[in-house]
This record gives C-alpha cells, structure tokens and sequence, in this order.
C-alpha cells in the first residue's frame, strides 16, 4: 500500500499517537479474568511476576513487527527484554488503528514508522505508573527511584514491575509521559537484540492459522474459474463424492466457484480436484500474454491520462530539440506473492457472529467485506491474528477475498460448524491479485554535454486501486498513483518530464505486491538512467548525484544513500558493476550489484546495500529485511512470471515459478546510513533498486540491456 | 485403514486412506503442525521430516511408507547435531515469517548429523529444496556453519 507521507504529517501523526493513548487509557486498569495481568494501556500488560506484554496492533508476516514495536516498549519502560513478550491484538479500530490510515491493519511499510511515537508513549506512560506507586508503597521520591532491566530501585529498596503493578493501576496516568532522548536509548539501535521470534519459529511450536484444529472443524477447499471472471453454471460432485473423508460440495453464492468440504485437508485437496464444472466465460478474460502485451503497446501509443509534471508537447518539444535521443521500452510480467503458507482461515461460531483464526493483515478490511458478507456488524467478527506464513502484499486484499470464501463456506453449512478454508500452491499460484503486468516506453532528450533536455515516460498497467474499495482514496484524476509511483514522484531532477498513464482493463485481479508501483517503476527508472550514462559517458553514480539538489531534504537524504553505498562497496568509475537506487515508502535504499557473467551463465556474487530509514530501531532486522527484500526481488526478476494462454494461467506450482534458491542468494552486505530522523519502513525498499541494479551489472559485464522480465527472456541462465 | 507408526519414538495408530501423504497424517490426525504445507510436490522443503534419520518430503511420502519406521518431526529433534543448529538459528536470527523453518532446520540437521563439517557445495546439494520466500538464505548458510564450528568445539 502506498501512502504518501511527509515529515509534517509525521509530526501531526506523533501528536495524535500521544492523544490517543491518554484517551485509550483506563486509568482504573482491568483485570484481565483468569489472569493475574494488569492492564497498564491497550499497550502495555505487566503481571504480578513482573512479566510484561505488549499487545502488537500490526501482524507479523516476518518484517520483525513483534520485535520492533516491543522494543520501542521496553526502551520506555525500562523493561528486561527477556521478560517481555508479543502478542497480537484483537481486531479493534479504536485503539489498534494504523494511524496513517485511521483503520486496522498492516502495509506500506508503515507498521515501525506510525507506531514510534504511540509505542514510545505507551512504555513511557506504564513506566510513570509504576514509578509513582513504589514512591508511595516505599514512601520515597519517585525522582530518587532508578528503573533498570524491570527493576526499581531506591538507595537499599528493590523490586521488580510486578510488586507494584496493583497499585499502579489505582493511579491516573500521566498526560504526557517523558520520553527519553535518543542518548538515552538502550534497545533503540542495539545491533544484537533477539527476535521475539526466533525461539517459537525454531522449534515447531509458533501457530499459523494453517495449524489451527478446532473441535468439530471441517476442511474445505474452492474450485475457483480456470479464467478470471468466468461464472459457475453447473457442476457434479460424482467423482468427489468417492473420495474418503469427503463430505459435501456446494455453490458459492456468488458462482465463483464450489465449495468442497471434507474430513481432513488431503481429502478437501482431493475431492476438489474431482469436481467436474462448466463456466460460462463470456465475461472473462480469454486473450494470451501475447495479446495482453500488444493491448499495452497500442494504450502506450495513446495515453489516457496526464500523471505529472509537464504536458507530453512540452516533452516532445525539448527531445525534439535535443542533439541525441534515446527510446527504451519495458515490459514486465504479471507476478503471485507466493507467500510460502498458503492462503487459508479458520472461521467458527461465536455467541454474537464468528470468530476468525487468521494470519490477518487488515481486521479493518476483513471486518468490512465478511460483514457484508454476512449481514453482520463489524464487531461482531473478531479476529484471532496469528503469525503469518509471509504475504508480500497478498493477505492485505480489500475485498479480502479468502475470508469471503470462508464466510460463504460457513455460512453454506449452517453458520454452525468451524470451517478451515485451506488454498492449494496452485490455488495461490493461479489466484490472481497478481502484480499487474507494466509496460514502460521512454523518449529521453539528451543535449552535447550529456544532459537530459526532456523526457517522455509512458506506463501502461492495470490499476490496482480502480473497481475497488480503494478508489475514492487512491485515484486521483483518473491516475492510480500507484501506478506511476517512482516515475512520477522520482527525486531527481529531470527537466521537461511528461509522465502518461494508460489503464489495461481485464478481469484479472491484481494487488499491491511488495513495494506496489515500485516493483516496475524502480526497474524502468534506474535501467534508464544508467543507459543515460551509458550513452553520455558519465559514471552512472556521479550522473545521478548530479541529478540531485542537496537543498531539498528528499533528494540530500537520496544523495547520502548513493554515496554510502558508493563508498561502502569500494565503487570506482569504470567498474564493471551495476547500480541503482530508489526512494519507496520514506525510505532511501541504493545497490551496487557484483554479477558474474559466462555467455549466457549468470550468477549474482554480492549485493552492496546502504539504506537510510531514519533512525535505526532493530538494525538487525533492517539488516534482515534488505537481504530478504532483495532475495524476493531476484526471484521475481531473475525467473519468475505468470503468463495466459486463452486466459488460463500456464504455471501451476513452484517447479514452474521457482522460487529463489539458496544456491541462487548472493551475499548481502548492509550498511545503515547513521539519522536521527523519524524512523520510516524497512519491509519493501529494498526490493526495488536490486532489479534494475542487477540488470545494470548484466549490462556492464555483457553488453546487453534487459528490456524484458524476467531476465530468462533475454536467453540468460542463472546458475 | 489402519496406519502403525512411529513418531518422534512414540508408537500412534492412525485412520488414514490408502495413498495419503505422511503430511497430512502429521498435520491434521496426530496435529504435530511443526511440519507444514507449502507446495504438495515435494518442490520447497517446508514439510520435511528424518524418515530413519534421512531427510525426506513428506507431502509426496505415502502414509503406508512410513510404517514400521522412524519418524522425527521438529517437535521430537532431540540430541547434539539438533540442538547446536536450533541455537545457531537463534543466535543469528535467520527466520522471518518462519513457516518454512521448520524443513529447513529439518533439512540442516540431516545434512549436519552425516556431515558434520559441509562444504559450501554439500550445503547447496543438501539445502536448494527447501525454499524460503523470505530469502533468509545467507543466514541459513552462516547458521549451519555455526552449528558445525559449535560441534566440533
């Protein structure tokens, strides 16, 4: 999800994090029943044994969530970071909203970077608590009491958070709770904290909604369309029904498919894939890639709409008077998310609605399209969040798509009995809600001194936003600003830049796929600046440094990350490496690629990193989410693609959209650019420079330019 | 049918029909949900099990295979070789989603108990099926080094 944030919307976002904890406080507390835990905030719980919980407002999908926000608790509270723990909170707008968004959920890179403040707050506030009521249980000072590691401490006087937790909670919190200082920062920025994660995950033990079994639970599995938008007529459940442990085949209400539903997850998968089906197809999509790719030139031959900057004549006018030019088209695939735990729920019966076992990225959004759904109110649907098998954008679907089916599932038998929804990898690999395929085509000016005089960028690809519950919010002027999110908003300074947009329209669904817009424009971008560099014969890093204005703040922080990673990776002019940067999500990553290259034989030996997120809470898991974001990136860019034939996707499973493989990750070296500015996302920026970076490192070792993705295309192997 | 077998040293009877994959046998009757499902294809590694100690795919492993041997999930790791690569995954922090960390420790653990100090090369051959989309792989290669420097210390 990609929104837009400056600095002063930052601050304003912080302001209303501290209101919204003073508000969100029942300063009485609650004691939760059955448990000896006291409720400090909707934050923060701390039990008589001194235990404390910070109840996680965003999922975890592996970005490190659970121990970022955690840390940015115990740094406040003073808290030991062996005592403290995760736990995901229920789905309640009021107090566990994203606050750049005002509803609940996870994306955009978004989750440290509007928690910072609140978590803080939060922290700082239960801290307050506790130190004012060992000042009157001791009968001292609060100022002469020292919190350390969970302990207080006043001159001979020691205890732990727990002895004072009952007290704490007779008193009003504090309106303003002191933060600290950065100086005075112990977690913040340590480089060798632990994931909260990293026990439960190695030991079989975390829970995922896929490893939830409720007492009376049914299985149940989707035959869905072979093309998107196909409508169910008929179907026979003859061969399922011999299948052992099946129970029952009925139509989705909507008839986007039949819902098979059986005694265990094999018999589900088994009995599915029995059914036999007709589809009426006269409103779905039934062209080939090859046609689909045609349809993207014609649209980029006429754009529909203006995204920016100056008016295409005006573009045309400066390439025209230009001494040289140069023309570039790019055509990149459509893309699945592919997270490794298949796309499942669990939804079961509550006195008042259901409740749903989910890795659930977007209570907000699940609330809303099950309740419509099922005639039920929002907070009538609770939400049980688990861990997520990883979701790369997937499991944030306005229309949450996967809850629906298990709505209708459940509501077919009777709204009575537990129903598991469980998809298949092929489910997940011809699903849809794909990155949307994108077709870049570019005319760029270039004057005697290798100087860009105007630039004519055309994108063409299929709106996320458009047709959906995000529309109103994400369209401007008939511009999906996620589609030309990179281009049109690029930090540097190109003068006489038209950008264009046209909408390729198809019943296939498409999503944000992580870092959304970015994922095509990074790779148009920065493989166009290096051809400028190329044909102008600059060094493609001092070209760009020189594209930039050290005056504005974006394109200053844009320069620091170029030369970090300039310096970092021992970059000299003339070398044979690639490089890219991008700006994505508030956050500046920039990427020197060393690739080897045998013929057609590629392998990418090391990727150079240097990222500038603003302060640095787990640099660690910066560190983790660069390699991994880069990783994501290399798979897709290296071989991934979902193609169509007559409208029927051609790949089914990994062995034919591979995933990465260890034998393929290069090595990854970080570095963090030192800011004391507020922390922004780390989950998506990596991922869109180490395209382009790669594809530049191809270019300088072999020649030839990558116009098309994946890089098989262009005949190279990568081994 | 009826399925005898032994897990993590333990003796269950299971119900199961003829032809279903030890996966499921796993996950859904004996709900060991260490072990998970990611491909069904034997293509990533995530439900990966020691079938009399070798590694094996257990989504492509017929139910009526396993019986009469020694099955280990991650819930029943025991011994040296397993407890120096579940700490070296923790030292180093490899997982991220975590879902399929499981079969990659699975996997490590197979590689480290018959080789215990692997080349590069015998870290790929033993390690390139299992997948991780979270691209943790350079430190999945740096854990199974740490697990193999801490079983020769």
């Amino acid at each position: 999800m990609a929104m837009q944030l400056t600095r002063r919307d930052f601050l304003k976002s912080a302001a209303a994090a501290g209101a919204a904890l003073v508000i969100g406080i029942d300063a009485r507390g609650v004691l939760a029943a059955g448990h000896a835990e006291t409720v400090l905030n909707p934050f923060v719980r701390i039990d008589k044994n001194g235990f404390v919980t910070v109840i996680v407002k965003h999922f975890e999908m592996g970005q490190g969530t659970t121990t970022g926000l955690t840390t940015l608790v115990a740094e406040e509270l003073d808290a030991d970071w062996r005592t403290v723990r995760a736990e995901f909170a229920p789905a309640d707008v009021d107090k566990y909203k994203n606050l750049f968004w005002g509803s609940q959920g996870t994306g955009g890179s978004t989750a440290m970077a509007n928690s910072f403040m609140q978590y803080r707050a939060a922290g700082a506030a239960a801290r307050d608590m506790l130190l004012r009521a060992a000042a009157a249980d001791w009968g001292v000072d609060a100022a002469d009491i020292v919190v350390a590691n969970g302990i207080l401490t006043a001159g001979p006087r020691r205890g732990h958070f727990g002895l004072f937790v009952e007290r704490a909670m007779t008193l009003a919190p504090s309106q303003e709770p002191k933060l600290k200082t950065p100086q005075q920062f112990k977690l913040i920025g340590k480089v060798d904290l632990p994931r909260k994660d990293n026990h439960d995950k190695t030991d079989g033990s975390a829970m995922f909604a896929m490893d939830v079994q409720l007492p009376g639970m049914v299985y149940a599995a989707i035959k869905r369309s072979p093309r998107f938008g196909g409508v169910l007529e008929s179907f026979d459940a003859a061969a399922a029904k011999k299948v052992g442990g099946y129970i029952d085949a009925k139509a989705l209400p909507n008839n986007a498919g039949v819902v098979v539903y059986a005694k265990n997850t094999w018999a589900a998968f088994k009995a599915r894939d029995a059914i036999e089906a007709e589809w009426d197809f006269a409103k779905a999509e039934s062209r080939s890639s090859d046609e689909m790719l045609a349809r993207h030139r014609e649209l980029a031959d006429d754009p529909e709409f203006d995204a920016g900057h100056v008016g295409r004549a005006t573009a045309q006018a400066a390439i025209d008077g230009a001494a040289r030019m140069l023309e570039a088209e790019f055509v990149l695939p459509f893309l699945a998310h592919a997270p490794m735990e298949p796309l499942n729920c669990v939804i079961e019966p509550t006195a008042n609605g259901v409740r749903f076992h989910d890795g659930c990225q977007s209570p907000s959004f699940v609330q809303g399209a099950v309740g419509r759904a099922l005639q039920l109110k929002p907070e009538q649907i609770e939400i049980k969040t688990l861990y997520a098998g990883g979701s790369f954008g997937r499991r944030a679907t306005p229309t949450s798509d996967y809850q629906v089916e298990a709505a209708h599932a459940f509501a077919l038998l009777g709204r009575k009995t537990p129903v598991k929804l469980v998809w298949s990898r092929e489910d997940d690999i011809r699903g849809g809600y794909y990155r949307a395929m994108a077709l870049h085509r570019a005319k760029i000016g270039l004057d005697a001194g290798g100087r860009v005089t105007g630039w004519d960028h055309r994108i063409v690809t299929r709106s996320i936003a458009k047709g959906g519950p995000m529309e109103n919010f994400m369209v401007k002027e008939g511009v999906d600003h996620t589609s030309v999110e990179g281009v049109e908003d690029t930090l540097y300074r190109v003068p006489n830049m038209a950008v264009s947009l046209s909408d390729f329209r198809s019943p296939i669904t498409t999503l944000w796929w992580r870092s959304v817009g970015h994922t095509h424009t990074a790779f148009a971008m920065e493989s166009l600046l290096d051809m400028v560099a190329v044909e102008t014969g600059q060094d493609p890093i001092a070209m760009r440094l020189g594209l930039l204005d050290r005056n504005d703040d974006k394109q200053r922080r844009m320069a620091g990350v170029i030369e970090a990673a300039r310096d970092f990776s021992g970059w000299q002019n003339g070398d044979k490496r690639g490089f890219a940067a991008h700006f994505s999500f508030n956050t500046w990553v920039a990427v020197v690629a060393d690739v080897s290259v045998d013929g057609k034989r590629v392998h990418v030996d090391k990727l150079h990193m240097a990222v500038d997120c603003g302060v640095a809470v787990n640099p660690d898991v910066i560190r983790a989410q660069m390699e991994g974001g880069a990783g994501y990136a290399l798979s897709a860019v290296l071989r991934n693609e979902i193609t169509f034939k007559n409208g029927e996707v051609e790949q089914s499973n990994f062995p034919d959209y591979q995933p990465l493989r260890l034998t393929d990750m290069p090595e990854v070296a970080v570095t963090i650019v030192t800011s004391n500015e507020a922390p922004s996302g780390v989950g998506e920026p990596g991922v869109p420079p180490t395209g382009p970076a790669v594809a530049n490192a191809i270019f300088a070792k072999s020649g030839r330019r990558i116009r098309e993705l994946p890089m098989t295309k262009s005949g190279f192997e990568f081994v | 049918m009826q399925y005898e077998l032994n897990i993590n040293g333990r003796r269950r009877s299971v119900e199961a029909e003829p032809g279903t994959p030890l996966l499921w046998v796993i996950r859904d009757a004996l709900n060991l949900t260490g072990t998970k499902f990611g491909c069904g294809v034997a293509s990533c590694g995530a439900c990966t099990v020691h079938h009399n100690g070798t590694p094996i795919r257990s989504c492509s492993f017929p139910v009526e295979a396993a019986a009469g041997n020694e099955i280990t999930t991650i819930e029943g790791l025991d011994g040296r070789v397993a407890g120096a690569v579940q700490q070296a995954w923790r030292e180093n922090d490899v997982v991220q989603c975590g879902y399929c960390q499981s079969g990659q420790i699975m996997s490590a653990v197979g590689l480290l108990s018959r080789n215990p100090s692997p080349s590069d090369d015998d870290i790929d051959n033993a390690m390139a099926g299992n997948a991780c989309r979270c691209a943790t792989y350079v430190r999945i290669r740096d854990a199974i080094k740490l697990a193999a420097e801490k079983l020769e210390a």
